[in-house]
């Protein structure tokens, strides 16, 4: 179909009056988006406009979009004929609760260069796709903000669940201020107070505040300072604190990581100290030899990735997840003070916490002296055995004593980690992988590297676990298929990538059964020349 | 008590004569109810008009002092069937319902009505649920009126307009003996704005009185030889007389010139949109003041040919609007005017897409599309042959990127446990056949439960898996909610699975509430009701109707529990129907009534516990497998600042209610120990202020302890 061109001008002269302003509010469930429609109809109808709006509400339910629509005009006798819905390009405002929803309002064409203001927050409330896959499967922020720069004629941005927040009230409050910081209507700002307070409640002087806040972000423009507050910038690194000996061989390690490369320095030291965290000096010192292999066997050329990925990976290979790890960090004194501040509790209040645990027979063998593990493990009815004395649900409530005490107990076998099943375990695949890794990187750089992050799959517990050990097992076989090729590199990042899309490996499998067909294809193609 | 209170609104109902009503387009549906002498209302929740159900529960003192009969029905073809009271009383009545699966379960009732005809004026208010936001199969209403013959309005979105069409409608419907369905789309339950009211009238024969003088007339009774009489009745005298009525009260109407070469003939509930179309090619102004001639169908049923053809004829072309498939009146109007040899060509579905809403642009394509053939002079040149000079850059296609967002169950729903419960068993014993109903449980049936495949109607989840009742190496599961349980379930899924010795398992969902509508009460609620009957169990309902197998559990969060129920069920050697009650409290509606008495008593220095969940970022290695048996609005993502961590970790966001499920989870798929709950005590009482200063003190002691024997990294 042609595109129309509609004729404003024509319906300013025919009508000879003032024209329609068009309001769009896109929602999420439960985020108040019907009150703010009341207030802006409310505001309007104070100052003799004639308003309509309407709402596609959807179910009860909190969690999908929402939508309300509304227009108004300055009455001028005869009632004005309102539409029910909005039209791509015919839109004059629209306030998006959720960047998402801005970016909705921007594919549907509301959102238009020629006329429209978009007030939106950048705050995220991922949607169930986003958040279900095993890796990252978060929407690309930044190409939505940056649409919305292009489609809107204004943009008023800010993380608008936050100012909310801060007011101890809910998104419509703070997106109404920023509505009325904009000067997007023609309406003053005490209009704008007064429709909240009229809507009285126990909650007017909470969304006043927060109303306020709004107007400020808005008035202020304080979009691009906020636009950036969305990403997660890595923070600076205090020095250490603790007795001087200890302190002392730290420096020593610190000086260590000076000799690395200049690229892989940053990542090289917050791996260290992960692993310091993790066991102890010692521990860190081995940790800096492996870097090191890979540091040498590395190429400036290609900005020294090797190392940086190996420092890395390295790391969390080495700072498995185990009982003890899990322990330690449950009975620190910081988390204890985190939990207190996010729980909000007052002075005077109590605070009780639970854990939720539950270890299998696997764990407890993990924890077993290696060889005395590798043993029962080898042993059906000896796991049957373990797994009916521990394999129960354990609900500590580690603010008591009692339950502190155990998991503090477990929380300093750090002298007896090294002897354990499960440390011999990961030291031995740790060496597998890195020796694969570095040995594939002599020929091709790129795929050393992609075998370095593959470890990525490597990651939760239980079975989890086991699951990303599995997928880590069958990229490592998929690599030795394609090792040979020029485009392994490829191959592997293509593995990894799918076996963080789902949970099951399906994605996986089947990127595995086209690698075997084409590196089957190869092998009968050479045969075929010889012949 | 439903999700939304119009105990506030319902105030407006009772103004009086010439004063100004403001608010949303249902209250002003009950207003004109009342002012028309209505002596009985029921109705069915279900969106669009679950609210107007609401209003007239919350009104229930208004409509009392008036001596108007509420009730709410069973299912809407008992809201259907209490229009009865009209067949052989001069009483007028009112229900209402969603279409077209509301009317769908009426149908029954509506054709018997229809056949014997109504002496008191009978309405039927349908909420046309089609287009955005939806949440049902994409059908009209409009055929059930062609096959039973009542009519069908389907008045223009504006609150005067609505309320006339109510008066109107009461009216013909007793001008014809015939019931008459006022439609209303979604947009229009909810629009807002203003009407002059008038005073409500009691109704001349209130239904008390009526059952003090019982009245039968024997033409009415739908049997044979009557019904042939009554099929003939329809055609020779109700329908004429309606078609008399709509043209002398000129309920349908025309805007714009007389003498205009082309014209529009539209649905009355497609006016706003199409005075939008022509404001926006310059052909209509402000006001709705049009240069083309319209022809606005407040009756789309029956369609006046008299009316039509003096519309047409004169005319070189006319656009049919009329939303949905198939095109019911463009049919009708192209044969109307075939008979009457009129040269008018007749356009429609050949702009207009033939499935779908007709949105702001489907309009303005279509009726620009329309005009530009039929009358070209009347529109710019620039509109005419558009250039395509744009020089803006073009806004990156954000299709890809942008997550689809279906509603799903709310943070702390008491329905999500079930299904992660149920997942977990299917993980043990492999996939099962699952058949899903309606109501909130069926959003189970998308990621990241992915449950169940079929919904065959309300209250018909078991009954949709009577093919499987044999059973065989597995058996198949259906689901049933409360409100489906009530509305129909009990005989036609639960009665039958027992009559045919079904070797299935039924998993019954009990929120107390018809919690998918908006939260209104049914008879396994558990809140007393002053006016309803309440707490009846839903486990001795159907031990009631035979079932011998019943597994109830009250605390649907205690996932272990579930699980095993389920497991047990799936496998038991009893091969009868087992039915598994699974009941906690709609977390929307429990925190709606609990969080104001929460905060009252934390300010009145009561002793409160406040639970909420919290997870450790450095134990979490952000693979989401929590996240997979949940879905919890509240249970999100979190990018940490670390580079050595490359996927985002579980957090819980400040609107958690603590309910449990990521704890029981977490436990009964044995996933990890990141979380945790904590319970904020608010007022506690001095031993326990004793007592955690002295756990405090100690623990705080060992930490120290610790801490002096390690580096001190503090928190990058």
């Amino acid at each position: 179909m042609d595109a129309i061109v509609e004729n404003p001008e024509a319906a300013a002269n025919s009508s000879g009056s003032e024209k329609i302003t068009k309001v769009a509010v896109m929602a999420l469930g439960g985020q108040g988006g019907g009150v703010l429609a009341g207030w802006i109809e409310q505001c309007a109808r104070r100052h003799g406009y004639a308003v309509q709006a309407t709402s596609v509400a959807g179910v009860a339910q909190r969690t999908g979009a929402t939508f309300y629509y509304l227009e108004m005009a300055r009455s001028s006798g005869s009632e004005p004929v309102f539409s029910l819905m909005p039209s791509a390009g015919d839109v004059d405002i629209v306030i998006a609760a959720e960047l998402m929803e801005a970016g909705r309002a921007v594919m549907r064409g509301f959102v238009t260069p020629d006329r429209t203001t978009l007030i939106a927050s950048t705050h995220r409330s991922l949607a169930v796709s986003e958040k279900i896959a095993p890796g990252d499967g978060r929407a690309d922020a930044g190409e939505v903000l940056a649409s919305m720069e292009i489609a809107s004629r204004r943009l008023i941005t800010g993380d608008m669940e936050s100012i909310a927040a801060e007011c101890g009230t809910v998104i419509s409050a703070s997106l109404f201020g920023a509505l009325a910081g904009s000067r997007a209507l023609p309406f003053s700002r005490e209009a704008f107070e007064s429709a909240v307070q009229d809507s009285g409640g126990r909650r007017a002087e909470a969304s006043l505040a927060a109303f306020s806040a709004g107007y400020q972000a808005a008035s202020a423009e304080l979009a691009e300072a906020s636009r950036n507050a969305g990403a997660a910038v890595p923070g600076a690194l205090p020095a250490p604190k603790g007795r001087g000996s200890l302190l002392a061989g730290w420096r020593e390690l610190e000086s260590r990581v000076s000799e690395l490369p200049e690229p892989a320095r940053d990542i090289a030291l917050r791996g260290l100290r992960k692993v310091v965290e993790f066991q102890d000096l010692r521990y860190g010192g081995e940790y800096l030899d492996k870097v090191a292999l890979a540091a040498d066997s590395d190429r400036e050329e290609f900005g020294f990735e090797l190392t940086r990925e190996a420092a890395k990976h390295i790391a969390n290979a080495m700072a498995y997840d185990d009982a003890i790890r899990v322990a330690d960090l449950k009975t620190r004194k910081s988390r204890f003070a985190r939990i207190r501040e996010e729980s909000g509790a007052g002075a005077t209040d109590v605070v009780r916490v639970t854990e939720f645990m539950h270890p299998r027979a696997e764990e407890i063998c993990a924890m077993l002296p290696a060889n005395l593990g590798r043993s029962v493990e080898r042993r059906a009815g000896a796991m049957r055995a373990l797994d009916r004395l521990f394999n129960r649900s354990r609900r500590l409530r580690s603010d008591s004593v009692s339950a502190f005490l155990k998991l503090y107990v477990v929380g300093g076998l750090k002298w007896y980690r090294r002897f354990t099943l499960r440390h011999s375990v990961e030291s031995d695949h740790l060496e597998k992988w890195l020796a694969a890794a570095l040995n594939y990187s002599k020929g091709d750089y790129r795929l050393g590297v992609e075998t370095l992050r593959a470890r990525r799959l490597v990651k939760g517990y239980s079975d989890t676990h086991s699951r990303g050990q599995s997928k880590f097992a069958k990229i490592m076989g998929g690599i030795e298929l394609v090792a040979d090729r020029d485009d392994a590199a490829k191959w592997a990042r293509m593995l990894r990538e799918a076996a963080l899309k789902d949970p099951d490996g399906t994605e996986l499998d089947s990127a595995l059964a086209t690698i075997r067909t084409f590196a089957g294809e190869v092998e009968t193609g050479e045969t075929g020349s010889n012949r | 008590m439903a999700e939304r209170s119009f105990a506030r609104e319902v105030q407006k109902l009772r103004l009086g004569d010439g004063e100004i009503f403001e608010g949303e387009g249902i209250l002003a549906i009950t207003k004109a109810l009342l002012e028309c002498g209505v002596g009985y209302v029921g109705g069915y929740q279900g969106a669009p008009i679950s609210h107007l159900m609401d209003v007239l529960s919350d009104a229930e003192d208004i409509l009392g002092e008036l001596g108007v009969r509420f009730e709410a029905n069973a299912s809407e073809a008992a809201a259907a069937a209490m229009l009865a009271a009209s067949v052989h009383y001069p009483i007028r009545g009112a229900v209402t319902f969603k279409g077209a699966v509301g009317v769908n379960v009426a149908s029954d009732a509506l054709a018997n009505l229809t056949s014997a005809g109504v002496s008191g004026g009978a309405l039927i208010i349908v909420g046309e649920d089609y287009g955005e936001g939806s949440s049902i199969m994409q059908e009209r209403t409009h055929p059930f009126a062609m096959k039973s013959q009542f009519w069908l309005l389907d008045p223009r979105p504006n609150l005067p307009s609505i309320v006339a069409s109510v008066e109107r409608g009461f009216e013909l419907s007793e001008a014809s003996g015939t019931p008459v369905m006022m439609m209303v789309r979604i947009r229009t339950c909810h629009v807002t704005g203003t009407f002059k009211t008038r005073r409500n009238k009691r109704p001349p024969l209130s239904v008390r009185e009526a059952l003090a003088n019982p009245r039968r007339e024997y033409s009415r009774v739908v049997l044979p030889p009557m019904t042939y009489a009554q099929e003939q009745d329809k055609i020779r005298t109700r329908w004429p007389a309606a078609e008399r009525f709509i043209l002398e009260n000129k309920l349908n109407e025309f805007f714009g010139p007389e003498d205009s070469r082309i014209g529009i003939v539209l649905q009355g509930g497609m006016y706003n949109g199409v005075v939008r179309a022509l404001q926006r090619l310059g052909l209509a102004d402000m006001a709705g003041e049009s240069k083309v001639s319209l022809y606005v169908l407040n009756v789309t049923y029956p369609l006046l040919s008299e009316e039509w053809i003096r519309f047409a004829s004169g005319k070189t072309a006319v656009l049919v609007v009329e939303e949905g498939q198939p095109e019911f009146i463009e049919q009708a109007l192209a044969s109307m005017l075939y008979k009457e040899n009129c040269a008018t060509s007749l356009h429609g579905k050949d702009y207009f897409p033939m499935a779908g809403e007709y949105t702001g642009q489907v309009m303005l394509d279509a009726v620009a599309g329309f005009i530009r053939s039929a009358a070209p002079e009347m529109l710019s040149d620039r509109q005419r042959a558009p250039n395509m000079a744009d020089d803006r850059p073009p806004v990156p296609d954000l299709s890809k990127v942008v997550p689809i967002r279906p509603p799903g169950f709310c943070t702390g729903c008491p329905e999500r446990p079930i299904f992660a419960a149920l997942k977990l068993v299917e993980n043990e014993l492999g996939s099962h056949q699952i058949s899903g109903d309606i109501g909130c449980h069926l959003f189970a049936a998308l990621p990241p439960f992915e449950i169940g495949g079929t919904t065959m109607g309300y209250g018909l989840g078991p009954a949709s898996n009577a093919a499987f009742d044999g059973g065989g190496e597995k058996r198949s599961i259906a689901i049933l909610g409360d409100g489906g349980f009530w509305h129909n379930g009990l005989s036609s899924s639960i009665g039958n699975a027992v009559f045919n010795k079904s070797d299935s398992v039924i998993l019954i969902v009990d929120n107390f509430y018809s919690a998918a509508t908006g939260g209104q009460d049914i008879p396994s609620s558990r809140a007393g009701n002053a006016s309803k009957s309440t707490n009846h169990s839903i486990a001795q309902a159907v031990k009631g109707v035979g079932v011998e197998w019943v597994r109830e559990i009250d605390h649907t969060y205690d996932v272990g529990r579930m699980r095993d129920i389920l497991k047990e069920a799936l496998t038991t050697d009893y091969a009868g129907p087992k039915v598994v009650v699974a009941s906690s409290e709609c977390m929307l509606n429990r925190e709606r009534r609990e969080k104001p008495k929460r905060e009252a008593a934390i300010k009145n220095g009561a002793r409160v516990e406040k639970p909420r969940f919290g997870v450790d970022e450095d134990i979490c290695t952000g693979d989401h497998a929590c996240i997979r048996l949940s879905g919890c609005p509240s249970l999100s993502l979190k990018k940490l600042a670390d580079p050595l961590r490359d996927d985002p970790v579980a957090s819980i966001d400040r609107f958690c209610v603590g309910c449990g499920n990521c704890g029981e989870v977490a436990d009964a798929a044995v996933l990890c120990p990141s979380f945790y709950r904590t319970d904020v005590v608010c007022n506690p009482s001095g031993y326990e202020v004793f007592l955690s200063g002295i756990r405090q003190a100690l623990i705080r002691k060992l930490q120290d302890f610790r801490a002096r024997r390690r580096l001190d990294f503090g928190r990058a």
